[in-house]
Formats: structure tokens, sequence, C-alpha cells
């Protein structure tokens, strides 16, 4: 390359970065087609891309917020590990912005443009049902955090959450024995969650409880006045309230409750949607001596728990707090790993084939595993309410089986 | 007769009930009334001034907490008054750099407010984080007022009403009373016979504006006691703010005070009887049905050219 003219040799080393260039585009997947990647995804012998789509704005944004930190950490964990199959973890994140066409969007801009091998993302029920067909025609893999109303069975999805019968049942059982719990009021937002949730609560309820459910109510998303209901409640006497309040509602509903005098002295209450997350909203002060049923607190005492609120808070520093939803995000990462590991392969079918029966002994929660239905064995665990906006755990159940369609509970 | 005092107690509180919504939904739709129905301006980012008032409540409850834990107890006074000048303020900046050059095209207003509530949402959440954070609320003001065994009061219900009824007898008498209500009244009636007779109408637009916006921020402070505080909190109170202006007859204070009662008294007493999804649809087709009749809305009204 020793040309007489400098303007040549630079035209000449351009092209010839040119060519190198667009040799290793066009011959990337193929030149790197190893056994650990046949599809063209975005895998280099350096490297893995991975997509996160969650919303960092708008209304959702103060439940995702949680579960985009927890991921964050679980990815930067594994590549300081030597991440995965010897490849460093990249992310590209993308905004879902509450708005379920964008998730959509998003995802298909991950999968088609991005060539991701996975995303890790959504929250709501109505973000993943607007992604779903997206997956499933590109053959995509989300892992999706959220415990949700089951009903749903994906080969592109995996749910690090607990379906609603993991999260119901149990918590039923321990109420009806330990507080002689046979009144229940069913009360939910006005969705399919809290709507699903209730109908399943209502069957185990009547038909495997004898109980009686003596009142259910849904009020639409948004609401903040809950006097009638409260009253309601009060004149009915149920021995517990069973509550599936989510959002802004979810802090008018508690602050109300105690302004009207229900608090733990006087009102058994249990309810499905509240976490430390939501408990900051609330003040625990609002809330004490109530129950909430998950499958994990940050107050779990581990060492893995342990290890892993340290490492979360000298992250997100000294007040960050960890929900139920954060910490099944955090598993996502882990639990990709392992099935890609044990694959030997980026490729999506490959994954998914190696998933069930996947184990993770080192989740906060304790010991999970991939059942064939791509839900996770999972404990269901009741937290009482403590004024510091933390939960004190009084009961953990066995290992539960997933079940996202319940027989006799439809 | 055991079951006829638990009657007598349900009825009791559920009229209490009642009477807080009511004050609830007069409270939120005050401010709105004197901007909309005063000066014919749909500022959509109402509900906005409404959050700014309760992180307002909300910094004061950490800063007291921190600097003076011994105020704890009266801080709320302090954080109420401040709201309102906060939220006042930030009234009188929207109005100068923005309300005021949309005055000839109304419909302008509605988009622009609505792009000013979304900057101001994000604004909010970039600078409080995106969870919603919770107020340390003084202990007198939670809880409740056990009357009998089975009447409970709940003081921060008290506290709403009373605030209201305060809000409202001022209000009424800065506009029916003071010169300066008269130049609002005025100005809205006639605004170029108002500039003629020699007042500042730009003047009295901007100090409306802020008035309202301040009244917002009030009401934003009294709901930390009972909803919640998030970037997003303001607006789960919009449509219900408009849906009480509207109702009441745009320009008239009278209208939106019967307006609210109404409404509350409809959702209050159908919320008994079913579900609350119910009940809302309800009072919302009661709502749409008479303003299908009644178009101009309960108290016929005078809105500016």
């Amino acid at each position: 390359m020793h040309s007489t003219s400098r303007g040549i040799t630079r035209r000449w080393a351009l092209g010839a970065v040119a060519l190198s260039l667009l040799t290793a585009s066009v011959m990337a997947p193929r030149a790197w087609a190893d056994d650990a990647n046949t599809t063209g995804l975005a895998v280099t012998p350096s490297e893995v891309t991975v997509g996160q789509l969650h919303s960092a704005t708008g209304t959702m944004a103060i439940s995702e917020t949680g579960s985009i930190q927890a991921e964050r950490l679980a990815i930067e964990q594994i590549n300081a590990q030597g991440g995965v199959l010897g490849r460093q973890i990249k992310i590209i994140q993308e905004d879902g912005a509450s708005d379920w066409p964008t998730f959509a969007e998003k995802a298909r801009k991950l999968l088609v443009n991005d060539k991701v091998a996975t995303v890790f993302g959504c929250w709501t029920s109505a973000s993943r049902k607007a992604v779903l067909p997206v997956f499933e025609q590109q053959n995509g893999l989300l892992y999706y955090p959220t415990f949700y109303e089951g009903l749903e069975q994906s080969k592109n999805v995996i749910y690090t959450g607990q379906e609603a019968t993991q999260q119901i049942l149990a918590s039923l059982d321990w109420i009806a024995k330990t507080k002689g719990a046979k009144s229940f009021y069913l009360i939910g937002s006005d969705y399919i969650w809290p709507r699903t949730s209730m109908k399943i609560a209502r069957k185990h309820i009547e038909n495997v409880l004898h109980g009686e459910v003596v009142g259910e109510d849904y009020y639409p998303l948004g609401n903040t006045q809950f006097g009638s209901l409260i009253n309601k409640v009060k004149l009915k006497k149920p021995d517990v309230v069973f509550a599936a309040v989510v959002g802004g509602s979810n802090v008018a509903f508690y602050k109300q409750l105690k302004a009207a005098g229900v608090t733990s002295a006087k009102q058994t209450l249990l309810t499905l949607s509240v976490t430390e997350d939501e408990l900051l909203g609330i003040g625990g002060e609002n809330m004490a001596g109530f129950y909430a049923s998950m499958k994990y607190f940050q107050s779990l005492d581990n060492p893995n728990n342990q290890a892993f609120v340290a490492a979360f808070k000298a992250k997100y520093g000294p007040n960050a707090v960890i929900g139920d939803v954060t910490q099944a995000a955090y598993l996502g990462p882990w639990l990709w790993k392992a099935a890609v590991e044990k694959a030997g392969s980026f490729d999506v079918d490959k994954v998914v084939a190696a998933s069930p029966g996947i184990e993770l002994k080192t989740a906060p929660e304790g010991y999970v595993k991939i059942h064939e239905n791509h839900h996770l064995w999972s404990k269901t665990r009741i937290g009482e309410v403590q004024p510091d906006g933390q939960f004190k755990v009084v009961y953990e159940s066995d290992l539960i089986e997933p079940n996202p369609f319940p027989k006799g509970y439809q | 007769m055991a079951w006829l005092t638990e009657f007598g107690a349900i009825a009791a509180m559920q009229a209490f009930n009642g009477l807080s919504v009511f004050c609830v939904l007069l409270l939120m739709a005050l401010g709105l009334a004197i901007i909309f129905g005063q000066m014919g301006v749909i500022n959509m980012a109402h509900g906005e001034f409404l959050t700014v008032g309760a992180y307002t409540t909300y910094v004061l409850s950490g800063l007291t907490l921190h600097y003076a834990p011994s105020l704890q107890p009266y801080y709320f006074f302090l954080a109420i008054v401040v709201a309102f000048v906060i939220a006042g303020a930030l009234g009188w900046l929207v109005e100068w750099a923005m309300i005021s050059r949309l005055y000839h095209r109304p419909l302008d207003t509605l988009l622009a407010t609505w792009g000013l509530s979304l900057v101001m949402q994000q604004a909010l959440r970039s600078i409080f984080g995106a969870r919603e954070v919770s107020a340390e609320l003084p202990e007198w003001l939670m809880g409740s007022f056990s009357l009998t065994d089975a009447i409970d009061i709940p003081r921060n219900g008290l506290f709403t009403v009373a605030v209201t009824l305060l809000l409202t007898g001022g209000l009424f008498l800065l506009l029916f009373r003071s010169r300066w209500g008269l130049h609002v009244r005025a100005t809205m009636q006639n605004r170029v016979m108002s500039r003629a007779v020699g007042i500042d109408t730009r003047r009295v637009d901007r100090m409306t504006f802020a008035l309202g916006c301040g009244v917002a921020g009030v009401a934003g402070a009294v709901f930390t006691t009972i909803g919640s505080t998030g970037p997003t909190a303001g607006s789960l109170y919009i449509v219900d703010t408009f849906l009480t202006v509207v109702f009441g007859g745009a320009a008239s204070l009278l209208g939106t005070i019967a307006s609210a009662f109404a409404i509350a008294q409809t959702q209050s007493i159908s919320e008994f009887f079913m579900s609350g999804s119910m009940a809302k649809v309800l009072t919302l087709s009661a709502v749409i049905l008479i303003l299908l009749l009644r178009p101009q809305g309960l108290f016929a009204s005078k809105v500016r050219k």
C-alpha cells in the first residue's frame, strides 16, 4: 500500500475498510453461524444483543421502573461473571410509553430490525396481549415478569411471575384456616386481571372452602371515591375483604379505609395488588396489619435475597424498594442465561425447548423451576404490612405447580 | 331494634359520604369554574396544577420532618397556602407565556393546554421519579371520630368539607363583593367595553387564571389526604372536573355547586346499591340525558364571545 499519492492511499484505505465491513456484515451471520446462532440473531463472537421493552414514561412508569432496574442489574451481574456462552450482553432499551400499540410497534422493531436474541418486557396484561402476535409471528422470545390472570400459554413467552391460581388459592386457604374466615367481600378495579382473579377466588371460596361471598364490587380504573363501598363493607361485616384494586385507586382506597376507621384491628383484609412499590404511595402506616399475597417480599430472610437487596441498593440507592414484580423481572435474564447455556445456542427454538426443567437455586425468592407450560413453580407467601412500608412474612406455602388453565375455576 | 340502629348508622355515614364526595367534586371544579367559566379557556392542564399542589405538600412534609419535626402536626395549613402560591404563580407564568396568545382561538387552548399537561406530567416524573410518593400526614388528619360503635366520621372528610366551605365562601366574596371581582365579571361580559372604561383586562385575565390555578393547587394539597400523589394523579380528576363544570353551566359558580351536589349524590347513592362501575355508568348517562335536554347546563350562562 505504498502509493505515491496520499489521496489514493486514503481512498484505498477507505475502500478496504468499507469492503471489509461489507464482507463482515454480509458474512457475519454465516461466518459466525456456529451452533450458537443459526437464525441470524444479533450475536457476534463477543456480544449478544437483547431487548428491553417497558414503559419508562406514562402512567405505567410507576410500576415498570422497578422491572427495568432489576433486569439491568441482572444483566450487569451476568456480564461481570463472563456473560452468556462467552458473550457480553448488550441491551437495546425501548419505551412502550404506557401505550399498547406502541408496545407492539417497538416489539416489532426489536425483533425485525435489531434481531435481538430475547426481550425482557411488558407489565400489564394489555401490553402483553398487544405484543404476543408479534412475538409469535417473528418467533421471538419474551420474559414477562408480572403476576397475572393466567388463561394464556405461548411458546414464545416465559412467565416469571405467578399466574392467578398460584397467588390466590394458597392465600385463601391460609386465611380460612388461621382466621376461621367464612364470609368474603371481593373488591377489584374493573378490568381483566381483577375480574378473572375474583372469579377464581369465588369458585374456591364456594366450592372448596364452603364459605360465602357476601359482596363483589368493581370500580373503574382511576376511581378516587370509595366511601360508599366502605359503608357497604361495614354493613356486610365480612370476615375478610379480598382486594385487587390497582394504580392511583389503590392509594385512595386504603387512605379512605383508614379514615373510615376500618383498620386491621377491626377488619381482616387480604390484597393481591400491594407490593413494597405500592406501599411507597399508600404509606405503610395507612395499611399496617393488612395482608398481601405475593411470591416475594423484600424482607425475605435468605442469603440469596440478602445479596440481591444489597446489590440493588448499591446500584439504585439505599431508599430503593423491591416489590414482587421487580424480583420476578430479575429472574428473567438468569433464566434465559441458564436455558441458552443448556441449549448451547441462542436460537429461540432451542432455548424454548431447553427451558422446561430449568432450575434457579440462586433466585432471591428461593428455588424456582420452569414448568412445561412456561410458568414457574414457586412458593406463595403472605406478608403483613408494617408501618415502615415493609412486610413481615407470616406464611410460606410449599412449591406450587403453575396451572394457567385451571379446571373447575373458569 | 339493633337492626334499626345499624341501619341508621349506615344511613348517617352514607349521608356524610355524599357530602364529602360533593366537597371533593366542588373543590376540584372551583378552579376550573373560574378559568373555564369566567374566561372561556379550556384548561386541560387543570389536573396537573392539582398535582403541583399535591407535590408541594409532599415536599413540605419532608422539609418539616427534617428541619422542624415539632411543627409536623401543623405544617398542613402552611402546605395549603404554599400550594396556592406555587400553583398560582405557575398559572400566572403559563397565562403570560401561552394562554394570553390564544384568547381569539379558544379551541387551540384545548390542544395547547393538553400539551402543557403532558409536559408537566413528564417534568414531575423527571424531578420526583415515576413512583407514587406519600406525604407524611399529621396524625390528627387521619383516622375517624367514632360517634357510636357503628358510626365513624372520617376526619380527612371533615377537613375537606371545612376547606371547601371556606374556599367557596372566599371566592364568592372575591368575585361578588370586591372591586377586583367586579372587573372580572365586567371583562367576562364585555371585554371591549371594559377596556373602554379603564379596566386593565390583560391584568384581569392573568390574575383570574392564576387564581384558578392556585385554587387547583389547594385542592391538590387537600387531596393528599384521600388520594394518591404521583405524576399522573391529577389526570384522575380531570374528567369529573369538566363534567361538573359543564353540567353546572359554564359561567355560573352557583351552577357548579348545584352540579357537584347532584353528581355527588347520584354517584354516592347509586354506588351503595350497585357495583362502582355500574354506578358510574348510571351517573354519566343521567348527565348526558340532562345535557341533551338542556345543553346550556343546569344554570343558564353567558359566555364571553
